[in-house]
């Protein structure tokens, strides 16, 4: 639970649900649709409401959470001359992008499927400006330019005005800090429209619980009319279980270029959601030879740490490295063996290329509540089924764990592994947390 | 504050979580604390008033309440709230305490608290100058003296980590299952923890590593610190600081976890919400390069970790900055306990003799120790010692209800028992069974009503009128043949009493008013004295302190009709020996008193 991305399209949704309780006296017409594909986009423009879809010019972009489509050449807003794209261009150049594999300037590489397309809106350069809010160190921060669009970022410090707000500054300081720092080259005849414009998208940004918001460009037109050409969003979800009938079904994409989640990854989040207990798998090297089943957040981030370490000091590399992930906050037997099914599984598909052993580390700290024996009893259940794999892949199990009945939880593996023939070295307390990946890895 | 924690600390725990509370107090005894560190319960779905917990091998009990101002106010000298609120309700539950106020730390478990509230409620503690540990957290020790719920694990656990007295480590670390592991690795290498604090996974915590570290360098039984940081986040900064300014002068053993994020470019989170690096100085390599340069101790790897604890331990002992630790005596808690089924509060037959609320018979009983059935009473039924004009009343009540002749109810059922041959104590229980809202139930009735009217303010008039919708004739109003000009002188002698020894009898003043309006409509309205007792030991118990909900509890409770079932107990035994004495035969009620009204039934 974090700061997560969202759609620029569901940003302006929520813009739009929420703009007469915000931003009364300023005019902003919601004419956005996202889809997949060109027919999709086609299909909409016959539905009731989205006329504007056949009457205007438009622009297309795809709104997967990446930014600088401008300099990807990823905005389409011109056939000949700008804001002359029909329907059926638009349509068309969706279908085209989608068709095939996407590289962006950053090297991030994918399929794009999710385009927003919207009217193309005329307005002048002096038109556009730069807003955006964020949370840096303890406090707030508005930011404000008198330039908006993408030339923001070359010249960031001469451009950009910072209001600092800290948690605790009334409504009124605020207002009042707001307004003594609009940057000085807004136009006079803007600059009152913009401050109460930026008051307000503060505390839109503050209430609606974002943890990043940003407009580049938000265009000022004639009668206080407003659009919304370009938005980044980030909300905070830990704030979802009060902000659901606000937020509404708001989607967190997967950053563009970061592989989906394999089935397996998508198997655990669904149990983690499902259970009191916390259970995490990312999948960093299918082919990988050291696997990890480590308890606990803090442990299996000085696991992952000691792999790198002794894998790099010893000839391998990072890559040797399968997984990352955790299990703790007192699974139940049979969560624990579901998730052990999955990683065991994994690790048993795919031969190691240098024909050498696996490794699977079973690590802990010492535990403050959960029961290790009735974990480790899940582990083993797994063992049972799947010891013969294990074997057909040379696997090497060390196990490292304390805490409550970690006695009987170590002899109930060890046992388990002697009876089905499994090579394992257990260790308790006595021994450092990531030591075992130095047995394992030390040549 | 220079120790977070003290021998004497107590702390309220904001919900019943049994296991976390038992292994504070397996701790308490195991440390031999004099008090236990938990002091009440807040439990605001529950009903009961106590939890029973062991202690070591007995059980003690601990009080629970609806909310924390009733547990704050029950235990004022507890200063540290124990928050395991989920993280819907956790940021209620911390400012509601701070704006209590008396609280010098708030532990907060929950993960997730939304990130905008958790800054509110962090800001708002460290105005109050309240330290806040966590949220997300497992909480803090100060070994030997208090813990919080489930750190340290097990109590075995604790022992073998050194955790049940104080070394001279102090601890600082954001994950709170890397804390038991640091404790087990200092116990292994050092001599064990003055003071240990897991700040929590949470990207907004409450006090962060240098509030604590500073409050470290200034407590005498600190004499080096550990400090285990995470990727993500500047705060390791701040402690860099901090030395360079000269504000913390004890050595340091530094590492920040998550070393490994530097091989993968984005989307893996590597441990908690907090952990994450927006920027090159935020990884784990960087500062644990910018660490080593400020001159803490700092390891090449995690691993290496316990080395450089041994290390830096010998050499500060080799100096002479750490001295021998004294191992001291510790409780052992049986491992096999057995809850009891019963409690009692009241008296105790363990010791040579019997006691009434800690005092022996012999001291209460005989003429010469000028106690009387109402110290007793007082003892038994109350758990105190009441003074000498409440126990004379309780005594006047006593003899005032004793008996009321044959023909009342309940003395004519326990005579009719009698004559049917029965023993003494079952003819006595059938008339006791007789009372209840009709018989001798007015007192109840009376201390009730008169109370509910008095406490709202309500005028005679509109009590009158609120008993009329309620469709009850108020309880201990009228006399069958009594009125104020021929007054009932039971009722002038229990006035006569409390107006010359109780200190005021604000609900008798009230009911006097009331009388006043009923005896204008009929005569013998009167206030009777079954109304008068009721009224009257409500003034008694306020008069003794006790608050209005106690006093509603006494009432809800029956004991008002208590004192009848006591006093009119010896009527009825009169009755009953005098149908023994008289040998009257069995009674037969005469036909020709009844009349008989029986139709045919019809079928249906």
């Amino acid at each position: 639970m974090a700061q997560k991305a969202i759609r620029e399209y569901d940003g302006k949704a929520l813009f739009s649900k929420q703009w007469e309780n915000y931003f009364s006296g300023f005019h902003y017409g919601f004419k956005s649709v996202l889809v997949s594909s060109g027919a999709e986009l086609l299909e909409i423009a016959n539905k009731h409401g989205f006329e504007w879809l056949k009457q205007e010019a438009l622009v297309a972009k795809p709104d997967m959470l990446f930014g600088k489509r401008g300099k990807n050449d990823l905005v389409l807003f011109r056939d000949q001359k700008p804001g002359d794209v029909t329907l059926a261009q638009a349509a068309k150049w969706i279908d085209e992008k989608s068709a095939h594999n996407t590289t962006l300037l950053s090297g991030q590489s994918g399929i794009l499927t999710h385009f927003i397309v919207e009217p193309f809106t005329p307005h002048s350069q002096e038109q556009e400006y730069y807003i955006s809010a964020t949370t840096v160190g303890e406090d707030d921060v508005l930011y404000m330019s008198a330039e908006g669009g993408m030339e923001v970022e070359e010249g960031w410090d001469e451009k950009v005005v910072e209001v600092v707000i800290p948690i605790s500054m009334s409504d009124a300081d605020m207002e009042h800090a707001v307004k003594a720092n609009i940057p000085s080259d807004i136009p006079a005849a803007n600059k009152s429209a913009f401050a109460a414009f930026a008051i307000q998208f503060f505390k839109f940004y503050r209430d609606m619980n974002f943890a990043y918001l940003e407009i580049n460009p938000i265009v000022m037109l004639e009668n206080n009319n407003m659009a919304i050409l370009d938005l980044v969003a980030r909300l905070d979800d830990t704030a979802g279980f009060m902000m659901r009938d606000t937020w509404g079904e708001i989607e967190y994409p997967t950053a563009f270029g970061m592989e989906d989640q394999s089935p397996e990854e998508k198997a655990i989040a669904d149990a983690d959601s499902k259970s009191g207990a916390s259970l995490k798998l990312t999948i960093l090297n299918p082919m990988g030879r050291i696997w990890t089943m480590v308890a606990g957040g803090g442990a299996s981030v000085v696991y992952a740490d000691t792999i790198a370490d002794f894998a790099e000091a010893n000839g391998g590399s990072i890559s040797d490295l399968a997984n990352y992930g955790e299990y703790s906050g007192g699974p139940t037997t049979s969560e624990t063996k579901f998730y052990a099914d999955t990683v065991i599984d994994l690790m048993t598909r795919h031969k190691d290329p240098h024909a050498r052993e696996k490794i699977l580390i079973i690590g802990g700290a010492i535990a403050n509540f959960t029961d290790v024996a009735k974990t480790f009893t899940g582990i083993i259940q797994s063992f049972d089924e799947k010891a013969e794999k294990m074997k057909a892949h040379n696997t090497k199990i060390y196990v490292r764990r304390g805490g409550p009945n970690y006695e009987k939880g170590l002899k109930d593996i060890k046992e388990a592994a002697d009876r089905l023939g499994l090579y394992i070295e257990v260790y308790g307390p006595e021994t450092h947390v990531t030591d075992i990946v130095r047995m394992a890895l030390e040549k | 504050m220079e120790k977070l924690y003290t021998k004497d600390t107590q702390a309220i725990f904001w919900n019943n979580n049994t296991s976390a509370i038992q292994r504070m107090l397996d701790y308490d005894y195991t440390i031999k604390r004099k008090k236990p560190s938990v002091a009440a319960i807040v439990a605001p779905t529950s009903g009961s008033k106590f939890e029973k917990f062991f202690y070591g091998p007995d059980e003690i009990m601990i009080p629970t309440f609806k909310t924390t101002a009733a547990a704050k106010a029950a235990q004022p000298q507890a200063d540290v709230l124990l928050n395991f609120a989920s993280f819907r309700t956790a940021y209620d539950v911390t400012m509601e305490a701070l704006d209590l106020g008396g609280f010098s730390s708030i532990m907060i478990t929950a993960e997730g608290i939304p990130e905008r509230l958790a800054r509110k409620m962090n800001e708002y503690a460290r105005n109050k100058n309240v330290t806040v540990i966590g949220p997300a957290t497992v909480g803090a020790i100060a070994p030997g003296a208090f813990k919080i719920a489930n750190i340290g694990g097990t109590i075995e656990n604790i022992v073998q980590s050194k955790l049940h007295r104080t070394g001279s480590c102090g601890l600082v670390t954001r994950s709170g299952g890397l804390f038991n592991e640091l404790s087990n690795i200092i116990a292994i290498n050092a001599d064990g923890i003055a003071e240990g604090v897991a700040i929590g996974g949470d990207r907004f915590v409450g006090s962060v590593f240098i509030d604590n570290l500073l409050r470290m360098e200034k407590n005498p039984e600190v004499k080096y610190m550990i400090l285990l940081g995470e990727v993500g986040g500047t705060e390791e900064y701040k402690v860099i600081e901090a030395i360079k300014a000269g504000k913390i002068t004890k050595p340091i053993i530094a590492w920040c976890i998550g070393t490994i994020a530097k091989h993968f470019s984005s989307g893996v989170q590597f441990g908690h919400a907090g952990a994450s690096a927006n920027a090159d100085a935020e990884t784990a390599a960087a500062k644990n390069i910018a660490m080593a340069e400020a001159g803490m101790f700092v390891p090449e790897s995690f691993n290496a970790l316990p080395n450089k604890i041994k290390e830096v331990y010998e050499k500060l002992k080799a100096e002479g900055v750490i001295g021998e630790i004294a191992e001291p005596d510790m409780n052992v808690c049986p491992s096999v306990r057995k809850s009891k089924e019963f409690i009692c509060t009241i008296s105790d037959d363990r010791g040579d003799e019997a006691t009434y609320a800690g005092f022996p018979i012999s001291s209460l009983a005989t003429p010469d120790t000028g106690k009387g059935i109402g110290d007793v009473v007082s003892l038994l039924w109350f758990k105190k010692q009441y003074p000498k004009w409440a126990t004379d009343f309780i005594e006047t009540v006593i003899k005032t209800v004793a008996d009321h002749g044959p023909a009342v109810s309940g003395a004519h059922n326990a005579k009719v028992t009698a004559r049917a041959g029965k023993s003494v104590v079952e003819s006595l229980v059938t008339g006791l069974l007789t009372i209840g809202p009709r018989f001798g139930g007015a007192i109840d009735g009376a201390a009730e009503y008169f109370k509910y009217a008095d406490d709202n303010k309500l005028t005679p008039a509109e009590f009158l009128n609120h008993m009329k919708k309620e469709g009850v004739p108020i309880p201990g109003i009228g006399h069958r043949i009594k009125s104020l000009k021929n007054p009932d002188l039971r009722v002038e002698g229990l006035k006569k009493y409390a107006a010359a020894h109780f200190p005021s009898t604000s609900l008798l003043d009230y009911a006097l008013t009331v009388e006043q309006l009923t005896t204008s409509k009929k005569e013998n309205l009167i206030l009777n004295v079954d109304g008068t007792i009721g009224i009257l030991m409500v003034d008694m118990w306020r008069a003794l302190g006790y608050s209005e909900e106690e006093i509603n509890e006494f009432i809800s409770s029956g004991t008002l009709n208590a004192f009848f079932i006591v006093g009119r107990s010896i009527g009825f035994i009169g009755h009953v020996l005098d149908e023994k004495r008289l040998q009257m035969p069995m009674y037969r009620h005469p036909m020709t008193d009844i009349l008989y009204d029986v139709q045919e039934a019809e079928k249906i």
